[in-house]
């Protein structure tokens, strides 16, 4: 499996050709606490970079997810409708929020690797 | 004074435990030219002279109760069974907040999940919130719900909407983007919503009964609504109409924003009055307003919390869904046991009783010279056509001690046409006394 | 999930109480209303063909099942209810007394003037005394609530700006503000932008002023702030957001602080909401009806929203449609909160002027002693006196496993209502108690025993006790993510429900 790429708003990248993956991150779902709704976009919605591209919810909060790459919206995760809770079991596989179709696929190698992520985490 | 407990020794003892030599030196971040300005304002008083004073203020007003009486326009006047004020007057439920910590208020939020059920099933809807304001504001939260739901900026007002409703959604679309098709006052009821619907219409609003009190099948509109992918809001001022008739819902509404002060509360010139909010399951996450939902405790016990509260002000911010914090819940609770003493018999006999009674009104009132039932249809409240101009006849006959009814005039100021047009409504409040003096007074009038 | 009526079992005073739609039946009825008369329908052919679905149930039925409900609400009448930024002090029977007058209470809102010239004369007192203690020069009544008042004043703002060809397109709100503000600027169309605090929990006033500049409307201030703090810097932000053109809102959900001590007026506020149910104590009914009045500058009157009480030739008159054209338009149905008014003007004859300042001097008393109280075991984030609620963080939990919830709910157990937690946002774990100017000396000390005895047994180290409270209320915590997860809104047959799972 490719490895993650992170955005500092804390959501993570996966680049499966063209495509990418993105879902938010162990840590962002530790803060959140136990998630009851995500709010997906649009198939077909074109997204840029730092735009809010999904919400995600638990009880208390609400929380935007921007998308960290520019592109069009080709997929989104539809189990997360019935089972939210995948976003905090398995928040970097099963949990997954869309698939992007990149407009340029450079903009993964701005985003910060595994472990620059996680020193930038330990920082906060 | 009878409301502070602490004596001069407890303010004493207190600030030497504090450590401040006077209740002044804990004010000391307020600028020195701000403090303690000289108020020329009368000092405390005792229960016996604020009776007296504010006694003497009630006792300038005509209660509605005392006179023969005809208001509606929004605001209908209904017995209230005693049991009603007596529960809500319970200190547990009156002097109790917003229940936020469910562990200790599962009487409120018991009694708003009632009330939700109450609410949805007479709106004929999946689902209603904890409350709103009033049924204007509710109005207007529910047009920017359809502009949420829809992501389109079309508003479309009937001409027969009540014109405070349409005022109050007026004003609170100003500095959004929305564009705004209000159509004229609708006296004859031969407008077109349908026509005015296109790809851009995010809702239409429709009264019902409408604001001269009659009564239409909106099935053909909801339809068109649907077709075009625009929601059908349906506002309702007077909700006892919804025991004798076809409930929105069943004609095809998205949402009901309606005024439920008929049920449980008192006219008390305006307000407070308690809005309600229905619509269908598949939005209830753009739904403005607190929720009670139902949950399991550690023991696994049944119990009420209020839930989707990320939609809400105090989590969402600027993106919530609406600013609304305090509602109106006391007034939820009065329709709510209200609602729950009628039952289903009370609340159709309720209904049956107060068309009956209009109707009786209307053929009185229309046997007389100079005056004219418009309506082909009505619910409890009806359109005259009087040969004179209606607020002067109004204020003729309060003189005379019978409140007559509401001048069109008085809700469309500037529009010439409302002159001659008086709105008349009875309710199970009317009796055969009161419908002869009304009758009489105005052929006097009209002669 | 509904046990049947049947297998309820009560405890002494606690009962169980099953929903009105399990106890009904068909053909009960708890009013009796005469007979119909026969007439020809006029319902335009749509009479309703199917029932409704509503139980049916007697009124001594109807009479306990409320009362029992009632019986598990936490109240200010039960104890002390010291609900921080919510004012949770005793309300007086005396203003439900008058409310109901039939002269208040079953008034029409459009009868003819001339009869509810009493009704006008009291919305006129009471602006009169609202005008006094705020020393502004007009107040707009009709206003529901708080936030509703938030948002009719920045409309107020909003009309003037535009009025004067300077649409902008910003509003200022603390970090520390109540959700509201943001949620009603957005409403208006506004941009919202937050100002830090400062390290004494104050606005940075540095920071104001960076923000300010030709396209802020208005800076919203809540005074005493949500920490419990009085703005003593708020003079020059005043002068600062007047020189950059913008209008000072106060949220005056704080009011009864300082009322009858300081004129909002004098510190250079131009628009502030005054919530009746917190300073004037009309109660909060289990989450309303509240009111929310606003104050405003000479500047800002003529964008007043309609109606209001206005002199005529023949006595008090309703200006309910604007001549001039200027005023923004209508913010409610009818003329505002009525009830509220007699019940605000009731508790402000009743107190006067000198009850009012002893009122706001004992509210910030209290708060002081308390904080006096606890200060050595709980942690306070800002120093000096606090104002009438104190707020504290959770340094003092630090690694004892216990949260400021856990402490919440641990209060339930001992007889009170938990103070408010997690708000403002800005100091972590917050806990925010606000005992009220109603509450004895004696009341208060029993909080601060009660308080520090929680806290000693967190800091002693035992966890679990805590994350089970509360034990002893008629309910224990309960599993929000599932009931958020899938919502039951509303009661459904149980048939029906039956079908959904199938």
């Amino acid at each position: 499996m490719a490895e993650l790429r992170y955005s500092e708003e804390h959501e993570w990248v996966r680049v499966e050709g063209d495509i990418a993956v993105i879902g938010i991150s162990d840590y962002a779902q530790d803060q959140l606490g136990d998630v009851v709704f995500v709010e997906l976009p649009e198939p077909g919605r074109a997204v840029a970079k730092g735009e809010e591209a999904a919400v995600v919810e638990s009880v208390k909060a609400a929380s935007e997810v921007y998308a960290p790459v520019s592109g069009e919206v080709v997929e989104v995760n539809e189990p997360l409708a019935d089972d939210p809770g995948l976003v905090n079991r398995e928040p970097t596989a099963g949990g997954w929020f869309m698939k992007v179709r990149m407009a340029d696929p450079g903009e993964v190698e701005a985003l910060l690797d595994e472990a620059a992520y996680d020193s930038f985490v330990s920082g906060l | 004074m009878r409301y502070l407990p602490l004596t001069d020794a407890d303010r004493r003892a207190m600030l030497a435990s504090i450590g401040a030599p006077s209740v002044d030196s804990l004010f000391r971040d307020v600028p020195e030219a701000a403090r303690d300005p000289d108020f020329d304002l009368p000092r405390h008083a005792g229960e016996i002279e604020v009776e007296r004073e504010l006694g003497a203020l009630a006792a300038r007003n005509v209660a509605a109760g005392s006179v023969p009486f005809f208001l509606g326009a929004g605001a209908y006047r209904h017995h209230v069974p005693a049991s009603v004020d007596a529960l809500i007057q319970r200190g547990e439920f009156l002097t109790s907040y917003t229940p936020y910590q469910p562990e200790i208020s599962q009487g409120t939020l018991q009694a708003l999940f009632e009330f939700q059920t109450q609410v949805a099933l007479i709106a004929g809807l999946d689902v209603a919130n904890a409350s709103m304001y009033d049924g204007a504001t509710s109005c207007l939260e529910a047009v920017n719900m359809a502009l949420r739901v829809t992501r389109r900026a079309g508003v479309v007002l009937s001409g027969a909407l009540h014109p405070q409703y349409r005022d109050v959604t007026k004003t609170g679309l100003r500095y959004l983007s929305a564009e705004l098709d209000c159509l004229p006052p609708d006296f004859d009821g031969t407008e077109s919503l349908v026509d005015r619907i296109d790809a851009g219409t995010a809702c239409v609003v429709v009264q019902y009964p409408d604001f001269f009190g009659r009564v239409r099948d909106l099935a053909p509109l909801s339809e068109a609504c649907r077709d075009a992918g625009a929601l059908l809001i349906v506002a309702v001022t007077e909700v006892v109409a919804l025991g004798a008739l076809r409930s929105p819902g069943e004609m095809g509404a998205d949402i009901v924003a309606a005024e439920g002060k008929s049920i449980g509360n008192p006219l008390t010139f305006g307000g407070p009055y308690v809005g309600l909010f229905a619509c269908r399951e598949r939005h209830v996450r753009q739904m403005p307003g607190r929720l009670a939902g139902e949950a399991l405790d550690a023991d696994g016990k049944r119990g009420w919390v209020l839930t989707l509260a990320t939609r809400e002000q105090h989590i969402r911010r600027e993106k919530s869904t609406s600013n609304i914090c305090t509602n109106s819940g006391l007034c939820a609770l009065a329709f709510t046991i209200h609602m729950s003493l009628l039952g289903e018999e009370g609340f159709s006999r309720l209904a049956r009783l107060n068309h009956a009674k209009a109707a009786m009104l209307a053929d009185r009132l229309d046997s007389i010279p100079g005056a004219e039932v418009v309506n082909d249809s009505f619910f409890n409240e009806f359109t005259l056509r009087l040969d004179r101009p209606a607020a002067e006849v109004v204020d003729e006959l309060a003189g005379r001690g019978v409140l007559a009814g509401v001048p069109v005039s008085r809700l469309l100021p500037g529009e010439p046409e409302a002159a001659p047009f008086l709105l008349v409504a009875a309710t199970e409040t009317t009796d055969e006394g009161d419908i002869a003096a009304l009758e009489a007074a105005l052929r006097e009038a009209l002669r | 999930m509904s046990a049947g009526t049947g297998a309820i079992r009560h405890r002494g005073l606690r009962f169980e109480e099953p929903l009105i739609f399990e106890q009904g039946a068909e053909g009960k009825t708890g009013v009796d209303l005469p007979d119909v008369p026969k007439i020809k329908d006029r319902l335009g052919g749509l009479a309703r063909k199917t029932p409704i679905g509503l139980p049916g149930l007697s009124e001594p039925q109807i009479v306990r099942h409320f009362t029992r409900l009632s019986q598990k609400n936490y109240a200010i009448d039960t104890g002390l209810y010291p609900l921080g930024s919510c004012t949770m002090k005793h309300n007086p029977r005396l203003n439900e007394k008058l409310a109901r007058l039939p002269g208040f209470g079953d008034i029409h809102p459009l009868q003819p003037e001339s009869t509810v010239q009493g009704a006008l004369a009291l919305m006129e007192r009471l602006s009169d005394w609202l005008k006094a203690l705020t020393g502004m020069p007009a107040i707009a009544l009709s206003p529901a609530a708080g936030a509703h008042g938030e948002w009719t004043g920045l409309m107020t703002i909003r009309s003037a700006h535009e009025a004067a060809g300077d649409a902008r397109k910003r509003v200022l709100v603390p970090d520390s503000a109540h959700g509201t503000n943001p949620a009603s600027a957005a409403m208006c169309g506004y941009e919202v932008a937050a100002v830090p605090l400062n390290a004494r929990g104050r606005v940075d006033l540095g920071a104001l002023k960076a923000a300010l500049d030709d396209d802020v409307a208005a800076f919203m201030l809540t005074n005493p702030n949500t920490c419990g703090l009085f703005e003593d810097e708020i003079l020059d932000q005043a002068e600062a957001v007047h020189e950059a053109g913008a209008y000072f809102y106060c949220d005056g959900a704080n009011f009864n602080a300082i009322v009858g001590r300081v004129r909002p007026g004098d510190l250079g506020i131009d628009c502030m909401h005054l919530n009746l149910h917190k300073t004037f104590s009309t109660p909060h009914g289990g989450g309303g009806p509240g009111s929310g009045p606003i104050a405003l500058c000479e500047a800002l009157v003529p964008f007043a929203p309609v109606p209001y009480v206005a002199e005529g030739p023949d006595g008090l008159r309703l200006v309910e449609s604007d001549a001039s054209g200027t005023a923004f338009g209508r913010v409610k149905g009818f003329h505002g909160q009525m009830g509220m008014f007699v019940r605000a003007l009731a508790y402000i004859l009743s107190h006067g002027i000198d009850g009012l300042r002893q009122a706001s001097s004992d509210a910030v008393l209290n708060a002081n002693y308390v904080s006096a109280g606890l200060a050595d075991l709980m942690s306070l984030p800002y120093e000096g006196p606090c104002m009438h609620e104190v707020l504290f963080d959770d340094a003092f939990l630090k690694d004892t496993g216990v949260t400021t919830l856990d402490l919440a709910k641990a209060m339930i157990d001992e007889g009170y209502h938990p103070a408010t937690i997690y708000f403002p946002l800005v100091v972590h774990g917050a806990l925010l108690l606000e005992p009220t100017e109603t509450e004895s000396k004696e009341s208060l000390d029993h909080l601060i025993a009660t308080l520090r005895r929680i806290v000693e047994r967190a800091l002693a180290g035992k966890p679990d006790e805590f994350h089970a409270a509360p034990v002893d209320a008629p309910r224990r915590r309960f599993d929000e993510t599932a009931a958020a997860r899938r919502p039951v809104l509303r009661w459904r047959p149980p048939a029906a429900e039956d079908r959904a799972a199938e």
